[in-house]
């Protein structure tokens, strides 16, 4: 078993900040993340073990990404003279417990053998990110469909175009990024579905104009919309998707100022083999509950993580960066992974800047005012259970359909997420509810309720932050049998 | 020019970049579905493209339920289409 003054989980902007940033002020510090490299969901990219020379294509911010991976294979090696780190690729942490002074963190290799199945350290900086957030829609199950980030992980990733013919939908300036890749990979897009109508932005210019960088990233974005003749639609929505094996068409619809879908206006459908779905992203919390550390409910109804201004949680030892801290993108995922780590030298008692810890607390209240803008300008809209039908599909892994998650509420009585999941089983399945548990927990309320910590704690609280063998199980050793 | 992997999915050979994933090699075949589920025998492939799904499994080398969004390919690998095989609990 290694010893580390600190953890790190998740090798993201976030959390190569945080290594990076503690390494250099003298912790040894353990950095795991499931990914085979280090870069997060934003810069992913291709494997560093066949180099190419168009590494960086598509990536934003990138030569923060070199910069951080350069000072990361120089804290990684013996030679370096402040802290250490230790990289821990292609591992999961599946259970995190306290254990002693610290936290013990158990380990699974993503694929193939565990090299390093337990890791402790005396203080955690934990950097999950997170998941595309879905929405059910008919026929959403077709292969074809995709959820907006996986589609952009084959681009970033493995230079893989997920489709010939696409429609990227639902809400959010993530549509961008996703819809001007694809076509810049040669696929046609035949549309941006965005169910949103930018009229919230112009409501809240000063906290959307909080960013500068993400002015000039819209610039840049509508030329590239011009130049492939993607059209962007405002208050539009995939309400229906078609096909016997998979995609064929969809069917659209036009959403009224209120979100609900208007039945005057009919729109044709477009054929795709592709649809591209994002609703904004779900952060992973349930490293964050294993802890014990406390959450709230976000503008954009996430459950995320308790923070104070230091990223501490009310756990000590415990600091959230990145997306688990509610969603707000890479520039402040990798502001307040750097804030994490200032914070655990400074606990743990080395010198930190003061100047660098006030230039970075003022850089996240600009970034979480231009999330809160965002988020209120890209809800999800309050008539999305209006194109759905009985038959249409809740939970992807059991199959639940929406007709049976009704009867569970009007003839069992079910009138909460937990008690719905029990009779009807959606979000039992493998993937535990990480895909339909916004979705259940929606529909288990009446119509037009918002989301309290209530009904989405107990979702979070799944057994483990990853599918472990029962022989990892049963052999991992815990703090309570006194093995350490 | 990135290196050529050569793997078979259900018998028939495809070629794929070094350092792909499964899922990446079936997408640039043309390969879009490789599983069914238990209730509905519905076809499934990739959705959520990182982990989170399991919507993508797929039998890797005789080893069943692997994530074709995560696993990478390798030279001579076997990949084979089927249903959910509750084998062991998530093994
Ligand atoms: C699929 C996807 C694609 C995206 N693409 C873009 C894009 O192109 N452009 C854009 O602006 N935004 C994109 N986003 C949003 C973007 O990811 C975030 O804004 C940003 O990456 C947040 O940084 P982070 O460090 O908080 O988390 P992430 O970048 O998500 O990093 C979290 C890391 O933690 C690891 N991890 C999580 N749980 C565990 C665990 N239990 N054990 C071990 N490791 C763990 C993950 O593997 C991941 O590497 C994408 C999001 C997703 C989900
Ligand atoms: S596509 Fe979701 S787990 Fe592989």
């Amino acid at each position: 078993m290694v010893e580390f003054d600190l953890a790190v989980v998740g090798a993201g902007p976030a959390g190569l900040s945080a290594a990076v940033t503690a390494a250099e002020h003298g912790l040894r510090v353990a950095l795991v993340d499931a990914g085979t490299q280090p870069g997060g969901q934003f810069w992913r990219h291709p494997d560093e073990q066949h180099p190419r020379p168009d590494e960086g294509r598509g990536q934003h911010l990138w030569s923060r990404f070199t910069d951080l991976r350069a000072r990361l294979h120089g804290l990684e090696s013996a030679a370096a003279t402040t802290g250490r780190i230790e990289l821990v690729s292609g591992h999961q942490v599946w259970f995190v417990e306290p254990a002693g002074e610290g936290f013990a963190l158990h380990l699974t290799a993503v694929h193939g053998e565990t090299r390093l199945p337990r890791v402790r350290a005396a203080a955690l900086v934990l950097c999950p990110g997170g998941y595309d957030r879905q929405l059910p829609v008919p026929g959403w199950e077709l292969p074809g469909v995709m959820a907006a980030g996986g589609v952009q992980a084959l681009l970033k990733a493995h230079r893989s175009v997920a489709g010939r013919r696409a429609v990227v939908a639902g809400t959010g300036p993530f549509l961008l990024p996703v819809a001007t890749g694809l076509a810049e990979a040669g696929a046609e897009v035949v549309a941006i579905c965005e169910a949103g109508s930018l009229s919230g932005w112009a409501r809240r210019p000063i906290d959307a104009a909080a960013v500068p960088s993400k002015a000039l990233e819209a610039v840049e974005y509508a030329a590239l919309l011009a130049k492939h003749r993607i059209p962007y639609r405002m208050r539009t929505v995939v309400t229906a998707i078609h096909g016997e094996t998979e995609v064929g068409a969809v069917s659209v619809g036009r959403l009224d100022r209120s979100g609900r879908l208007r039945t005057d206006v009919s729109l044709p459908d477009l054929d795709v083999d592709l649809v591209a779905f994002g609703w904004g992203f779900t952060p992973s919390l349930e490293l964050i509950t294993a802890v014990g550390a406390s959450t709230r409910v976000d503008v954009d109804e996430s459950l995320v993580a308790n923070v104070d201004d230091w990223q501490r949680t009310d756990v000590p030892g415990a600091y959230v960066a990145g997306e688990a801290t509610g969603v707000g993108g890479a520039l402040l995922a990798i502001a307040e992974g750097e804030l994490a780590a200032l914070a655990a030298s400074r606990d743990a008692g080395r010198p930190v800047s003061e100047a660098s810890v006030r230039r970075l607390q003022r850089q996240i209240a600009r970034g979480r005012r231009f999330a809160a803008a965002m988020h209120r300008a890209h809800p999800v809209p309050a008539g999305w259970q209006d194109w759905l039908r009985q038959d249409t599909t809740v939970c992807r892994c059991e199959e639940t359909t929406l007709g049976e998650i009704c009867d569970a509420r009007r003839e069992l009585g079910a009138t909460d997420a937990r008690t719905v999941k029990l009779l009807a089983r959606p979000g039992m399945g493998w993937c535990q509810g990480r895909v339909c548990g916004f979705a259940a927990a929606k529909l288990a309320k009446p119509v037009g309720e918002a989301l309290t910590t209530s009904d989405l704690a107990p979702l979070a609280k799944r057994t483990f932050a990853a599918p472990v063998s029962l022989e990892t199980l049963a052999t991992a050793p815990t703090e309570s049998d006194g093995a350490t | 020019m990135t290196d050529q992997v050569s793997l078979t999915f259900d018998g028939v050979a495809i070629t794929a970049a070094a350092g792909q994933s499964v899922g990446a090699a079936l997408t640039d075949a043309g390969i879009r579905s490789w599983r069914s589920t238990r209730r509905g025998g519905r076809p499934r492939g990739l959705f959520c493209g990182i982990g989170v799904c399991f919507d993508c499994l797929v039998t890797v080398d005789g080893r069943p339920n692997q994530r074709a969004c995560l696993v990478p390919v390798r030279d001579g690998m076997r990949l084979e289409s089927g249903g959910l095989r509750e084998v062991d609990a998530r093994g």
